[in-house]
């Protein structure tokens, strides 16, 4: 396989709106390059996809400063679940909820937004996660 | 209709639009579109001067010209396939 074509594997552990901002950046340029995208969300990730709650306030990571907050606040970006949602739509994207994490926090799939694709295991993951690097975030 | 008057099939004005957003929606223009159409994207993302050409190459579609304007650039794009 080329490399250029290598599955993007992205972990995403926070549920802040700027990380996860960040991956749905990465995930749609993936995506539009060609790459596929193998999406595994744990802990607060898995929460912030909930359905009801998806678009609300995510907050920012710690490092954010209060300047930084008020710049990150009126960027005129897209919300990051409209990148995903656009990344599904350009090529071959997967969104798993972390089967531990779901148990920890009493979700369903049923609670989850309908980009998550299913829940699985961390084994299951790693199988579709081989063929190029894995990026925690 | 005057001749100096570009022919494109679609212009995008993506001003404003924040990385990656002029990217996707010429992607999506594209996608819409007929072999042999021509697209005028105007962009002033930085990342998009980097990001157009890269995905047109990957895409195969042709990079016609890009044109640089105060704070913003014009891509001009043919759908080759």
């Amino acid at each position: 396989m080329d490399d250029l074509d290598a599955t993007l594997s992205l972990v995403l552990f926070s549920g802040t709106d700027d990380r996860l901002s960040a991956a749905a950046v990465l995930a749609v340029g993936a995506a539009a390059m060609g790459r596929p995208v193998n999406v595994f969300l744990q802990y607060y990730a898995v929460d912030a996809f909930r359905a009801d709650r998806i678009v609300a306030d995510h907050g920012l990571a710690p490092e954010a400063t209060a300047a930084q907050r008020a710049i990150v606040a009126t960027h005129p970006g897209q919300h990051w679940s409209e990148l995903f949602r656009q990344a599904k739509d350009l090529g071959d994207v997967r969104v798993h909820a972390c089967a531990l994490s779901m148990e920890m926090f009493g979700l369903k799939q049923g609670d989850l937004d309908p980009l998550v694709d299913d829940v699985e295991g961390v084994a299951a993951f790693m199988s579709d996660a081989t063929a190029g690097p894995i990026t925690f975030i | 209709m005057t001749l100096t008057a570009p022919a494109f099939t679609k212009s995008i004005d993506a001003r404003g639009m924040a990385c990656p957003g002029p990217l996707l929606a010429l992607i999506g223009a594209i996608r819409q579109g007929q072999v042999g159409d021509e697209y005028e994207v105007i962009s002033s993302d930085a990342g998009s001067r980097t990001d157009i050409p890269a995905w047109l190459a990957k895409a195969k579609h042709e990079l016609v010209a890009v044109v640089e304007g105060d704070g913003f650039a014009r891509f001009i794009v043919r759908k080759a396939h």
